[in-house]
């Protein structure tokens, strides 16, 4: 079947001028931003640039239905108000007595059905081609946590690398209250909440599986250029797969509401070239024999507590707040907590296991000098001075087994 | 007919007085009046949770309220519109219409149509109290998705037992509609002689009588998942968080039609006394709308394709879903054709029914863009998806309600309400809503997720718009409240038949209508 929609011109030229006609008295930001590389455009009015097969078949059925849509729009008001114009009572319009027409009937029913069958039909190869995950050339799992994704590569090119994706949009720059300017710093940031640390990088042209499973409660990868959205969900694992059909960054945000940073956690995508792509592969691998700490080495109170900080702001600040203080009602105080302050097996338990029926998650995946140290420094931080005050790596393993 | 007018008078000291009346009422009337009063004050309450949220919404960054509190607004919004304010109004509507149309002197069970009423108020209290818990409200969404809603502090329980509340209620009132309907019509009216309005409520009534106790199992194991260490919707106990899901929409989708087919009620009355012109294919709207609640038993995963379902899952809830367009094409040509070739007057409830058919139908048009399984992996979840459910929420339920108020008011107020405030209630609501929801279609086709408190700068202007808009919507709705109370207090007479070309036995009553009625069932022809 011809894509005979799916480049609609037409709709491409009008919505800017459109758009722009019908918005200038709210046109205030507009002038400050600009468009999102491989994000958002500035008043978008339809589905953005496509990236993948996938992608491009969405926006052909969705045009296709912009105009059944549209014939339907005009033939049935059309009718309603010529008949609201023409058939009035101070026109001097008499009413007619027909009430009913079994063959009128029928035909009204047959027709829509016809209709949506044929619809269902074109829609039904996507549906298929969407579910088709096998023969993947890459396998990347991606695990939603509060608020933050984690990406591990299972298989093909790249495999074994693994790493968290994290918001960096400043706080400086989303919290009013809080700063002052604010506002003036988001302006500036053309990738305001839609950029990320470590963003998930893949090669061009090959078919791509991603696994999504969560750590706490359900979230949903979704990157429109690539025509992609899947839930992820604790304790189970779904697949969804993108070729991208040409290099560059696609951004999309978490689709499932997470709780209270549900909208800070967002996906990036960078497709490289296969070349690009190896370097990429063996420099992350090396960073990564790098960062790989000796899980024997014993640590001093002040280094572990210095480490600590950095693991506890990528990780437990959210809800446990800098302050240690916690959210009351919603996330307990760390400070004066008898967890932190008690013997170091109960919060090596928590930390490592989570707490059912809580927010608090487990937090496994953290390297065992990377618990260590999170743990030594609530030990120490804020008015807090626990006896048991350092928590070795090799402590955290043994935990890890029980 | 002469019964009713003689036994008029004396009656009017066989009833309670003061608040004993309210508290005591076993009378559809008071009742119906009761469910319609407590319905438009939880809208209210409702309205002041989307202002915030739009507020907070009105510029990107975090302004009035920090997220955990803004999903408290979404979450509370949803739950009081849909179950504090659309559905107890359309119990009003019911209470003070079925027996009038029917031919019937009351409800079949006053004492327990007393108690589906006074139900309601302790459960908004529990709603409302969640605000001021530790942790605040509930905030995992109006459908409560566990296992985020395991997580949460005391005002999820108190919004569950609101919900089972609610819920008890709504079984309630449905099994009182279903056995007055059955049982107390006047002799000779058969069931396809009933008014549209009855039909639909007949058939809404069942729908309740089906999917409450669903909703009620899903929040039960929620509970006894966050308090008693069942794990139906934990993994690591063996259980499945997306069966919770299953659960919700089995219940969740018969539910938006229970919010809609007493709209469609409304306007099968409201469209052939304006158009002076029989309700063109009776039989068919009946057999459309009972086809709409079969329908709705088999489409609930359609809110679920992004949970990755098996291709044929996905395949068999697409095409289920696309059929409903059938039957909804059915009333909307049903009601055209009823309008063709009438003699037309626009007063309000004619706007209102006008304006429902309108934008009522764009909202049945994105919802066979959303049935699409694979376009829908891009648009759930985005604010398509919020301007879709608006489009049919608030244009149809909402602007049904209204049209249905304006006609009936003379009937129960014994008073015409002001036709040019009602205008311009008509037309500040029409275009305010749009401007409100419109947008929404681009900001989510952009991508745009929803239960967003912060989003990218290139979605500012759009949301501007609709904040603005919203606020113009919200002020719209105290012209409505204007016009009641100046209606009941006073207006020009109205006649028993204040619109020329209405039909019904209600019709035949004076206006007001007196306090017991059809005490001699009428006899139809």
């Amino acid at each position: 079947m011809a894509r005979l929609f799916g480049d609609s011109m037409i709709l491409k030229n009008i919505q800017r001028p459109v758009a722009a006609a019908a918005l200038s008295g709210f046109a205030g930001i507009a002038q400050a931003v600009s468009d999102m590389p491989g994000g958002p455009r500035v008043l978008q009015l339809n589905l953005g640039e496509p990236a993948s097969a996938i992608a491009q078949g969405q926006i052909y059925i969705h045009n296709l239905l912009l105009w059944v849509c549209l014939v339907i729009f005009v033939a049935v008001f059309g009718v309603m108000f010529y008949s609201i114009f023409a058939h009035r009572k101070s026109k001097g319009a008499k009413p007619a007595d027909f009430h009913e027409s079994t063959s009128v009937e029928i035909a009204w029913t047959i027709v829509p059905f016809i209709i949506v069958v044929a619809l269902g039909a074109i829609a039904t190869g996507d549906v298929v081609a969407q579910k088709d995950t096998s023969n993947s050339e890459l396998t990347i799992k991606a695990t939603g946590y509060q608020w933050k994704w984690g990406y591990d590569y299972l298989k093909g090119e790249g495999e074994g690398i693994s790493m968290l994706s994290q918001l960096t949009t400043p706080r400086d720059q989303i919290e009013d209250r809080n700063y002052p300017d604010a506002k003036a710093r988001r302006e500036k940031n053309n990738t305001y909440l839609m950029e990320v640390d470590n963003p998930l990088v893949v090669p061009v042209g090959k078919k791509v599986r991603i696994i999504t499973t969560a750590n706490d409660v359900i979230h949903a990868w979704m990157v429109p250029a690539l025509g992609v959205k899947q839930d992820a969900i604790p304790g189970f694992v779904r697949d969804t797969w993108f070729k991208a059909e040409k290099t560059g960054t696609f951004r999309g945000q978490c689709a499932e509401l997470c709780g209270k940073d549900h909208a800070f956690m967002p996906i990036v995508v960078e497709v490289k070239s296969e070349a690009d792509y190896k370097t990429w592969v063996d420099g992350k691998k090396k960073e990564m024999l790098a960062k790989q700490d000796d899980p024997a080495k014993e640590w001093q109170v002040a280094d572990l507590q210095a480490r600590g900080e950095k693991v506890y702001a990528a990780n437990c600040v959210a809800c446990h707040q800098p302050t240690g203080k916690g959210v009351p009602g919603a996330f307990p105080a760390l400070e004066g907590s008898k967890v932190v302050l008690g013997p170091q097996e109960g919060q090596l338990d928590i930390v490592l296991k989570g707490k059912p029926g809580t927010a608090m998650a487990s937090f496994k995946q953290l390297s065992d000098t990377e618990i260590a140290a999170v743990i030594t420094y609530t030990r120490n931080a804020w008015s807090n001075k626990a006896e048991d005050n350092i928590v070795q790596p090799k402590e955290v393993l043994a935990a890890r087994g029980k | 007919m002469s019964a009713v007018l003689d036994h008029h008078d004396d009656h009017a000291h066989d009833h309670p007085h003061g608040w004993r009346r309210w508290l005591y009422a076993t009378n559809h009337k008071d009742i119906g009046t009761m469910y319609l009063w407590f319905s438009f004050a939880m809208f209210l309450v409702g309205g002041s949770n989307a202002l915030l949220l739009r507020a907070e919404l009105f510029q990107p960054g975090l302004q009035l309220v920090n997220p955990e509190f803004f999903n408290s607004l979404t979450t509370m919004h949803g739950l009081v519109m849909v179950f504090g304010a659309i559905m107890p109004a359309f119990v009003g509507f019911a209470n003070w219409q079925i027996p009038l149309m029917i031919g019937a002197s009351d409800m079949a069970f006053a004492r327990m149509n007393n108690f589906s009423f006074w139900l309601l108020p302790p459960a908004a209290f529990l709603l409302v109290l969640s605000y001021f818990v530790p942790g605040g409200a509930p905030a995992a969404g109006w459908t409560v998705y566990a296992p985020l809603s395991v997580q949460m502090g005391p005002g999820m329980d108190l919004g569950i037992f609101a919900l089972h509340i609610l819920g008890a209620s709504s079984i309630m009132g449905s099994i009182n509609i279903v056995t007055t309907i059955l049982n107390m019509r006047a002799p000779g009216m058969t069931l396809m002689k009933m008014p549209l309005f009855v039909w639909t409520w007949l058939i809404t009534a069942y729908l309740l009588i089906a999917v409450m106790p669903v909703l009620a199992g899903a929040i039960t194991m929620l509970l006894t998942d966050r308090h008693f260490g069942t794990n139906f919707f934990n993994a690591a106990g063996g259980g499945d968080p997306v069966m919770y899901q299953h659960i919700f929409w089995f219940f969740g989708h018969p539910e938006v039609y229970i919010l809609i087919l007493p709209a469609f009620g409304i306007v099968s009355e409201i469209i052939p006394t304006f158009a002076r012109k029989r309700l063109f294919g009776y039989s068919s709207m009946v057999y459309a709308t009972a086809s709409i609640a079969i329908l709705s038993f088999i489409v609930w995963a359609h809110h679920m394709y992004t949970t990755g379902m098996p291709v044929t899952g996905q395949l068999f809830f697409m095409y289920a879903t696309m059929l409903i367009a059938v039957p909804t094409g059915v009333k909307v040509f049903n009601w055209l054709a009823t309008m063709w070739r009438g003699s037309m007057t626009f007063e309000t409830p004619m706007l209102f029914a006008v304006g429902f058919i309108f934008v009522f139908t764009m909202g049945g048009l994105t919802g066979i863009v959303l049935s699409m399984a694979p376009l829908d992996i891009q648009l759930h979840d985005t604010y398509y998806v919020v301007a879709h459910f608006h489009y049919t929420m608030v244009a149809g339920s909402l602007f049904a309600l209204f049209a249905g108020t304006y006609y009936w008011l003379p009937k129960w107020t014994g008073h015409m309400y002001d036709e040019g405030m009602g205008k311009l209630h008509f037309w500040l609501t029409m275009i305010f809503f749009n401007l409100t929801f419109f947008p929404m279609h681009f900001l989510g086709l952009a991508g745009m997720p929803r239960r967003y408190a912060d989003y990218p700068m290139q979605f500012a202007d759009f949301n501007m718009l609709a904040t603005v808009s919203a606020f113009g919507f919200g002020l719209s709705q105290l012209v409505f409240l204007t016009v009641i109370i100046k209606c009941i207090k006073g207006g020009a007479k109205a006649a028993d038949k204040p619109w020329e070309g209405a039909d019904g036995l209600e019709w035949t009553l004076p206006s007001p209508a007196p306090y017991h009625t059809f005490e001699t069932p009428p006899i139809v022809k």
